[in-house]
């Protein structure tokens, strides 16, 4: 099948304003590993016939990391540019696959004017299973072990524990909890702008502790749904030297598979 | 009538020493920032939920269930405690059984709480001092936190055990039968031996002027002990936050000064006169705070709940939400007589942030939140620490030089990666 991706701007030349902009991110865009998550979630869009655009290389970072790192001042600069772009492509609906990007949108953009229905790509996922739009079995996980682990941004933050596990449900057979899960759930590490930062001096990392619990799990699979969280994981794997016991794959990837797309 | 007066006398004496506490308390919040309160409904819920039925403590089911016996026992409690105010304040001897069934039922209830809560104290004791139990522990819990602690704990508990001793007395001393009010205490009154009229009324009174004096003490203890949170959490949850945890507050003045910069018109224009000097961007020290922020350090109870959660300090390092919370009261502490004396201006030389707070701890927050779930009343610690990284970025650039190039990179390229924008649809092109 040939996938192309839509652009905003040349659905708008062709006077077309698409019901969803996917917001792919920094970490969707730029980074080797998650580009595949990006690629397997645009592949499900297309799938499943959605009407969406992307903003392609008129993206900018939504200022995240800069606000939890303190620097509000770079963070409105951002954010008011972003709020521009949206305002001339006339978007309503921003379906995110970062939960970063996403909890930005809906919780913090609403103060400086902007304010979208803003979904996490997982509750997408989740809706379409419920409407039955999207039908997934789980002939290719069958026999998996797949644990997931929470990302701090969509379950604490955000209170939304069940979509992603509601995927995992139809997707796997197999499925174990971790010993924190949800709202009890471990960060990997990479919040808060971790991810750009040297770590201070401690006794351990977080992502080796929380690694060392994913593989304590006797998982074959730990899915995730953040890209600073599929990060900490390849290093954390990669750092016991465990890649070959136990994989790190993103909903979108285990979604994709299943549908052998 | 010489009881009365006794009784108004140290009554009046409790009152004025509280109230100099409360008005000092109140005084030091008039100074902090405003914190607005709105949506009366939603936080009434909130409270019900998070404070009445305790569903943070229950996170941890076994001892959260010790601590809301604990809890509502001292709401039942409470009501017999209004009543020896009003006897004694009147010379009359348990005014409120003229309530009926409904007074029968809270005594009966507040004999058997009495019972439950003395045996949870002991538990908590127990745990304090022959078990160890990490959380409480860690560089901020001082031998002073661990004596307030076990000090708060042996008043409950001497509390309850003249509460008891009223009741088993009162039990001999009635002509009614009383056991259907107090079932907990008539039962030990039927091992004390025959005792004669007077014995037994002396003993009685004993015990209530014990339970009263004992009740007062508490009360002007608490406002200088981590146990205000008697009386500060119930508040504290309802004033909570009511936006999602990952939500971080809005900063007005920012907005208003990038609005300016990105207004072609206004980018390069003098500030307008007579405007006042732009206030102070995030926390450095007590002042700038908002007034809840020290209402939260008032309703810590320094249970380590989230100390006990937070990824960075169980990996060994320096942040633990817990101090930052007893850094807010402490910094308070010794900086309230001069604000109270100078007003806001006031300046020792001293700040929260360094003084109290490294940036150290400020930095290994990774904004998971965890801290702010699991605590029982409400705190939400990454603000705070997100307040004062704002000071640091913003009014001294201090910021780790990782993200001070991760700062340039947004600003150059738009992405917190030092990668064309172009490259941005790379992604799109090889799809197959």
């Amino acid at each position: 099948m040939e996938y192309t991706i839509p652009l905003m701007a040349d659905l708008l030349q062709q006077n077309k304003k698409p019901e969803y902009l996917f917001w792919v991110g920094c970490a969707g865009a730029f980074d080797q590993r998650y580009r595949k998550v990006t690629q397997a979630f645009a592949k499900i869009l297309i799938h499943l016939g959605t009407d969406f655009g992307c903003l392609g290389a008129e993206e900018t970072c939504t200022g995240d990391p800069a606000r939890r790192a303190g620097n509000e001042m770079l963070y409105q600069m951002q954010a008011l540019q972003v709020i521009e772009t949206l305002k001339a492509y006339d978007v309503k609906k921003i379906i995110a696959i970062c939960p970063h990007c996403f909890n930005i949108f809906k919780n913090e953009y609403p103060d400086l004017g902007g304010n979208y229905e803003v979904i996490h790509y997982t509750q997408f996922l989740r809706d379409a299973l419920d409407n039955g739009k999207l039908k997934i079995s789980s002939d290719v996980f069958s026999g998996k072990n797949v644990t997931f682990h929470d990302p701090c941004y969509l379950g604490r933050a955000n209170d939304e524990y069940e979509a992603p596990r509601t995927i995992l449900q139809k997707a796997c057979t197999q499925i174990t909890e971790l010993p924190r899960n949800k709202s009890f759930a471990l960060c990997c590490g990479a919040g808060g702008a971790q991810m750009f930062k040297e770590t201070e001096a401690g006794d351990s990392e977080v992502f080796a502790e929380r690694t060392r619990e994913v593989v304590e799990s006797k998982a074959d699979i730990v899915a995730t749904s953040c890209p600073f969280c599929m990060t900490m994981f390849t290093d954390g794997i990669k750092f016991i030297d465990k890649q070959d016991e136990i994989k790190n794959l993103d909903i979108a990837e285990i979604v994709a598979q299943a549908l052998k797309l | 009538m010489i009881k009365q007066i006794v009784f108004l006398l140290v009554l009046l004496l409790t009152l004025a020493v509280f109230s100099y506490s409360a008005w000092r308390i109140f005084r030091l919040m008039r100074l902090l920032k405003p914190f607005p309160i709105k949506e009366f409904g939603k936080r009434f819920r909130e409270m019900m939920v998070v404070a009445m039925f305790q569903s943070r403590i229950f996170r941890r089911p076994i001892v959260g269930l010790m601590h809301a016996l604990v809890f509502w026992g001292f709401l039942v409690i409470l009501f017999g405690s209004i009543e020896m105010i009003i006897d004694g304040l009147f010379g009359t001897e348990r005014i409120l059984s003229a309530l009926g069934p409904v007074y029968t039922v809270l005594i009966f209830t507040g004999d058997v709480f009495a019972l439950i809560v003395l045996i949870a104290i002991k538990a908590f004791l127990g745990r304090r001092i022959f078990m160890h139990i990490p959380r409480f522990y860690g560089v901020e819990m001082k031998p002073i936190s661990k004596l307030d602690a076990n000090l708060a704990l042996t008043l409950i508990l001497l509390l309850m055990v003249s509460l008891l001793g009223m009741n088993i007395f009162y039990d001999l001393m009635s002509q009614r039968t009383a056991a259907s009010c107090f079932p907990v205490s008539h039962f030990i009154a039927g091992f004390i031996p025959v005792l004669e009229t007077g014995t037994i009324h002396f003993w009685h009174e004993l015990f209530w002027w014990t339970h009263i004096v004992l009740i007062f003490i508490f009360a002007n203890y608490l406002p200088y002990s981590k146990h205000f949170h008697v009386f500060m959490s119930v508040p504290n949850v309802f004033l909570s936050r009511l936006e999602p945890l990952g939500y971080l507050s809005h900063m007005p003045n920012i907005e208003k000064e990038v609005r300016m910069m990105m207004n072609p018109e206004t980018a390069f224009a003098a500030a307008p006169e007579g405007e006042a000097a732009p206030e102070r961007f995030g926390v450095k020290d007590i002042e700038d705070v908002s007034w809840k922020t020290y209402f939260d350090s008032l309703a810590c109870t320094e249970c380590g709940r989230c100390t006990s959660v937070c990824p960075a300090n169980m990996t060994g390092k320096k942040l633990s939400p817990r101090k930052i919370i007893m850094d807010v009261r402490a910094r308070m502490k010794e900086k309230s007589n001069g604000l109270l004396k100078h007003g806001k201006t006031y300046d020792d030389q001293r700040a929260l942030l360094r003084e109290f707070i490294s940036e150290e701890e400020l930095w290994a927050c990774t904004t998971c939140n965890a801290c702010a779930r699991e605590c029982p009343v409400s705190i939400n610690h990454p603000s705070i620490i997100v307040d004062m990284r704002r000071f640091l970025v913003m009014e001294e650039a201090a910021a780790p030089a990782a993200l001070n190039s991760m700062f340039s990179y947004i600003e150059n390229n738009g992405a917190p990666w030092q990668y064309p924008a172009e490259d941005r649809e790379i992604w799109m092109n090889n799809m197959n």
